[in-house]
């Protein structure tokens, strides 16, 4: 249900990169464990590290049989994750006495576990509920599934990438620079926001030709362009900048990136994932 | 039937005092008003004035603008930036409109503030507010915790609050109510968290709970076929985040629905998961579902079917028909028969879609399973901020057009939570580009293009108005812009201080005709200078 905003996109991009490296830096990556709580979610939770750390163990021994591994429900034991009871809790307020007297009448028993056990085991459920309602924070699987030698003759053939990169050149050593996923991300959209990385390059950055009606053209990096007015700044570092009035003066944009642009009409997911496997070959 | 309930409306009109807002208003195309999110039940957001036309539009000037703050009470948040979304009301020379916390009152005339109402700070999602409703002298708004408050429209003071749901349950009210008789109609949003959609009609008076209808259905009702469970249709979400439509001659209040939940995990909900994604009619007076049509069946990317349903009356092949229209999210123009919900078009209006493998009998595109997120992600269009949006479209009945904001955008769909429960968003998708943004005219018969214009660096997928004097209000970065409905050419722009980010809407005011638009933390005011006498 996300709502639109100005340059949303560009934005979505820059905070999925951010994301993706709070978890890679943090828990690792949750290809190895689906059910891995990611660092960013940790952390967002505002709970107690040790405590969750804690209420992980007593959670598998003592809940886990009946309300499942993650908390997500069992045979005859509810989920979790999306009670209401979990949701409206505040530092155990009302899930502890469920915990201590039970639901004998539905089939949960009383416990004996000390209070500060019991504390633990509910920063452990807020943090699974944490997880599950922050995308922000959610954890990138392996998007390594593609086969290297067919992105290797996608990037030398049909999606002709070889007539602007070189695996020996620009390319050289990419695949040791990122990881799988932040190399998707980067290949298929290079401008990965403003001003922030890979958005500054001054290879990818938009040149624009304006040509006045009188006097000679003008060339350099876009500024800035609408309907109205264009601005740029040339070589030499001079700002440059020209009202619009229809087709008057002359503009002529040219964005590097273009050629990404036009693939992603004709990209298979295949392909995609092919020419990720091949560039993270490229150490 | 018919005259009954104008009668009673009337009734009602007849009790209003002097400022107030008599609901019957809200029935007729208003000039002298803007009195509903719309400006009228229609959805059309076309305007009767002419005195601004495309003649003189060029001449066009600033007549006022004010900025508003939030700041200033005790204990609340700083004066964070404000960022109207709202549609303002204009009821009786006086301007209605909100922020999240906030509602603000100001003269029509001249910008200036009247009273200031805030809500005291809460941990709800201040994401956006739609807008106020008006019903006599009530005001009546949705706040980021979920309650529903009633003001005095006089003073600005409160008259009572109820609680429409629990926020910890991560639900977030944006909504602009909508006034049908003596219903108070809002809806909610938050798909974070797996929780039920709802509508629900509020007494005017007391705020007392009417109806409330599921956007899911339950035990038994119809539609839960397309749920594996009861269980995954109670979570399925379905939120109705934008205010709908009504039509008064059926007696239906026209809707859309949000997408269902998990948002892009869809194994623990196989089907076609209604009403999720859905326009849905219901009668305002029972909450009962009449009909339904679905634009996105078993959605995986975040396309919720909010977008404005517009209504008119008009021919379809040669015959005069009731209809209804919506450009939806998922990139799809539909036109719909308004009795009963039945598909006249099905026409795509951006094209790079690449998730739909044709239509079913209903005319409603069936999904590709080889689009659904995967956890190595697969290349879709549109992303999931859509080929359009939340943001108002606008039909003239003169040139019968449907004006709409679009973007022609890709995005990498990735599967995150392969739990056989998965929760939540279950997923994310990754923007990679697009293919240029533009404003669109569609014909409403065959939902070609009639014109474009593409805007030379993205944005634009912004707020319409449309007026008989042949203009076009629009808006892309900071410019205000008017265009000529029929031809497609600009023939006015002003640049704001901020991007113009709630509707534009337009009233008439001692004989002068003004443009309204909210631009972040102001609202400015435009008109057509007229020679001093």
């Amino acid at each position: 249900m996300r709502v639109l905003e100005l340059a949303a996109g560009v934005a979505l991009l820059a905070t999925c990169l951010s994301g993706q490296e709070a978890a890679v830096s943090g828990a690792g990556r949750a290809a190895a464990d689906k059910n891995a709580i990611s660092a960013a979610a940790l952390a967002g939770s505002k709970e107690d590290p040790a405590a969750f750390e804690r209420g992980a163990k007593l959670y598998a021994a003592n809940c886990a049989g009946c309300h499942g591994a993650v908390a997500r429900g069992g045979v005859g034991a509810p989920d979790l994750v999306r009670s209401v009871l979990v949701l409206d809790d505040e530092k155990g307020i009302l899930i502890a006495p469920v915990i201590r007297d039970g639901r004998v009448d539905q089939g949960m028993p009383k416990s004996s576990l000390p209070d500060s056990q019991i504390a633990d085991i509910v920063a452990w459920l807020h943090v699974q509920t944490y997880a599950a309602g922050h995308r922000s924070t959610y954890a990138f699987q392996d998007v390594l599934t593609g086969n290297a030698k067919k992105g290797e003759a996608y990037f030398n053939g049909a999606g002709g990438c070889h007539t602007c990169h070189s695996p020996t050149g620009d390319l050289k050593g990419i695949g040791a620079k990122y990881d799988g996923f932040t190399l998707q991300a980067r290949w298929l959209q290079p401008r990965g926001g403003r001003g922030g990385r890979g958005g500054a390059s001054a290879r990818s950055a938009i040149k624009v030709t304006v040509t006045p009606l009188s006097g000679p053209p003008v060339t350099g990096t876009l500024d800035r362009v609408d309907d109205f007015s264009v601005s740029l700044r040339d070589a030499g570092g001079d700002y440059h900048s020209f009202t619009r009035m229809g087709d008057v003066p002359k503009v002529e944009i040219r964005d590097p990136l273009k050629g990404h642009t036009d693939l992603l009409s004709k990209y298979s997911d295949a392909d995609i994932h092919n020419m990720t496997a091949y560039l993270v070959t490229l150490k | 039937m018919m005259l009954r309930r104008l009668l009673f409306l009337l009734s009602i009109a007849l009790a209003a005092t002097a400022q107030g807002l008599a609901p019957a208003t809200l029935l007729q195309q208003p000039g002298d008003a803007w009195p509903t999110y719309n400006g009228d039940y229609s959805g059309r957001r076309f305007s009767p004035l002419t005195q601004i036309h495309s003649g003189n539009v060029h001449t066009l000037s600033l007549a006022w603008s004010t900025r508003f703050s939030a700041g200033g009470g005790r204990g609340a948040a700083p004066a964070a930036a404000v960022q109207i979304k709202a549609t303002p009301l204009m009821v009786n020379g006086i301007l209605y409109f909100s922020a999240p916390n906030n509602v603000w009152a100001a003269d029509a005339r001249t910008g200036r503030e009247l009273w200031h109402y805030q809500y005291p700070p809460n941990t709800g999602s201040t994401i956006g507010n739609r807008g106020v409703a008006m019903y006599g002298n009530w005001l009546y708004f949705e706040t980021p915790d979920s309650n529903l408050v009633s003001v005095d429209a006089k003073t600005g003071k409160e008259r009572w609050k109820v609680r429409i749901a629990d926020p910890k349950l991560d639900y977030t009210s944006t909504v602009a109510p909508v006034v049908v008789g003596n219903h108070i109609l809002v809806g909610i949003g938050g798909d974070h968290l797996d929780n039920p959609g709802f509508l629900e009609s509020h007494d005017p008076e007391t705020g007392a709970v009417q109806w409330k209808w599921w956007t899911t259905p339950r035990k038994g009702q119809p539609g839960i076929e397309t749920w594996p469970d009861e269980y995954s249709a109670a979570h399925g979400t379905g939120m109705a985040w934008i205010p709908g439509t009504y039509d008064p001659e059926l007696n239906l209040y026209i809707v859309g629905t949000g997408n269902p939940n998990p948002v892009m995990a869809e194994k623990s909900r196989k089907g076609d998961n209604l009403y999720t994604c859905s326009i849905v009619a219901l009668n305002p007076d029972t909450g009962k579902l009449v009909w339904y049509f679905q634009p996105s069946p078993h959605d995986t990317h975040d396309w919720d079917a909010v977008e404005t349903p517009v209504i008119f009356n008009a021919t379809f092949n040669g015959q005069p028909r009731q209809l209804v229209a919506q450009a939806s999210r998922n990139g799809y123009y539909f036109l719909l028969d308004r009795a009963t919900g039945k598909r006249l078009v099905t026409a795509p209006f951006i094209d790079t879609l690449n998730w739909a493998k044709g239509l079913d009998e209903k005319g409603q595109p069936i999904p590709d399973p080889a689009k659904y997120p995967t956890t190595d992600g697969v290349l879709v269009s549109p992303s999931s901020n859509g080929a359009t949006n939340w943001q108002a479209p606008s039909f003239d009945p003169e040139t019968g057009l449907l004006y709409v904001g679009t973007s022609r955008n890709y995005s990498m769909y990735y599967l995150t939570d392969t739990d056989d429960h998965p929760e939540g968003w279950g997923g994310l998708d990754t923007a990679v580009g697009g293919d240029g943004n533009a404003l669109l005219a569609i014909d409403y018969q065959t939902g070609k293009i009639v014109w474009r214009h593409d805007w030379p660096s993205g944005g634009g997928v912004n707020n319409i108005l449309t007026t008989a004097g042949k203009v076009l209000f629009t808006s892309n970065g900071n410019n205000l812009i008017a265009f000529h409905p029929v031809s497609g050419k600009i023939l006015w722009h002003s640049g704001l201080m901020a991007a113009p980010s709630g509707g534009p809407i337009s009233y008439l005011l001692d004989g002068r005709q003004f443009l309204l638009v909210a631009a972040g933390d102001s609202l400015y005011a435009f008109a057509v200078n007229q020679p001093v006498q």
